[in-house]
């Protein structure tokens, strides 16, 4: 039924739009609560925004900006699968300032996707789009876990890129090793 | 645990890397990651190449994203560019087949026409 076997590909394509908004920061929330049986998912972005009569339509699948197909239906299946799972979708957005998707679901609900292979996902994402710094934070119960693109870039300097092979090896383990830390489903499923 | 001097030594070795790729980027790999490309594994087909480039320590290969670019039937979809030879559009490209496109086209200079798309 779903068109994405797990969440981190939903994020990706999620953030592919704000990418696609021009985007150069991207701040992504993921938040893991056994206690109150949610999870959390936002993505906020600083690109060009959403004007407000396409906002209204957004989660109408023949509403795109895309000029290859007439269909988008990134954002009318995600809003599908969070409500499935006892969840919520939103999305804010101003014009010249960015746009926010906020989702949630039922951490425990049977048809929940998981969360699948985040680390892939966003060493393809970091990697993918050097322009977008990533900041991601990761909370599971009480722990959490922080990454900030900007640092990464401020050691690196201007000539490096983070595609260099250590480089993406180090991203990888770090981002691996905190979410072990955290206990988080991304790694530990 | 990663530490941030960690990464210092990295950028020292990085920099003798970039100076070593003479003019910088020798070839260019560009993966299609719309919702058609993703919901078809584009995700995990870019996985595949960046880990054979970091298997093979590959330094001077740029890898980037692009949306949808319509022809959605042969997701996952890669184009690869090598010098200023003409850019090849392959699809689709399983992550099964990126060690071959990447021992033929991208290192070799050789396109491999099976996987061409053709228009």
């Amino acid at each position: 039924m779903t068109v994405f076997r797990d969440l981190s590909q939903h994020i990706l394509d999620i953030a592919e739009n704000s990418v696609a908004a021009g985007a150069t920061e991207l701040y992504l929330d993921i938040r893991e609560d056994p206690q109150t049986d949610r999870l959390g998912i936002t993505v906020r972005d600083n690109g060009r925004g959403i004007p407000p009569e396409m906002l209204a339509q957004i989660t109408d699948p023949w509403v795109t900006t895309r000029t290859t197909r007439k269909v988008g239906l990134g954002i009318p299946f995600l809003k599908q699968t969070a409500e499935m799972c006892d969840g919520s979708f939103e999305i804010t957005s101003k014009p010249g300032r960015g746009t926010c998707v906020t989702v949630s679901f039922r951490l425990s609900h049977i048809d929940r996707p998981l969360l699948g292979d985040l680390v892939g996902t966003l060493l393809c994402l970091i990697v993918g789009n050097p322009n977008l710094d990533l900041i991601y934070t990761h909370v599971v119960g009480e722990r959490s876990f922080t990454f900030d693109a900007h640092q990464i870039r401020e050691v690196l300097g201007p000539e490096v890129p983070l595609s260099d092979p250590e480089v993406l090896a180090f991203i990888r383990e770090t981002l691996y090793e905190g979410l072990q830390a955290l206990g988080s489903e991304a790694v530990t499923s | 645990m990663k530490s941030l001097e960690e990464l210092r030594k990295i950028k020292e070795r990085a920099l003798l890397r970039r100076q070593m790729a003479s003019q910088g980027a020798k070839a260019r790999i560009i993966v299609a990651m719309g919702t058609c490309g993703i919901a078809a594994g584009a995700r995990d087909t870019m996985s595949a190449i960046l880990k054979e480039l970091e298997q093979r320590g590959i330094a001077d290969v740029t890898v980037t994203q692009t949306g949808c670019l319509g022809l959605c039937e042969y997701e996952p979809i890669v184009q690869v560019q090598v010098g200023d030879q003409e850019m090849v559009t392959y699809g689709p490209i399983q992550p099964e087949r990126v060690p071959v496109l990447i021992e033929k086209h991208v290192l070799g200079g050789e396109p491999v026409t099976e996987w061409q798309i053709k228009q």
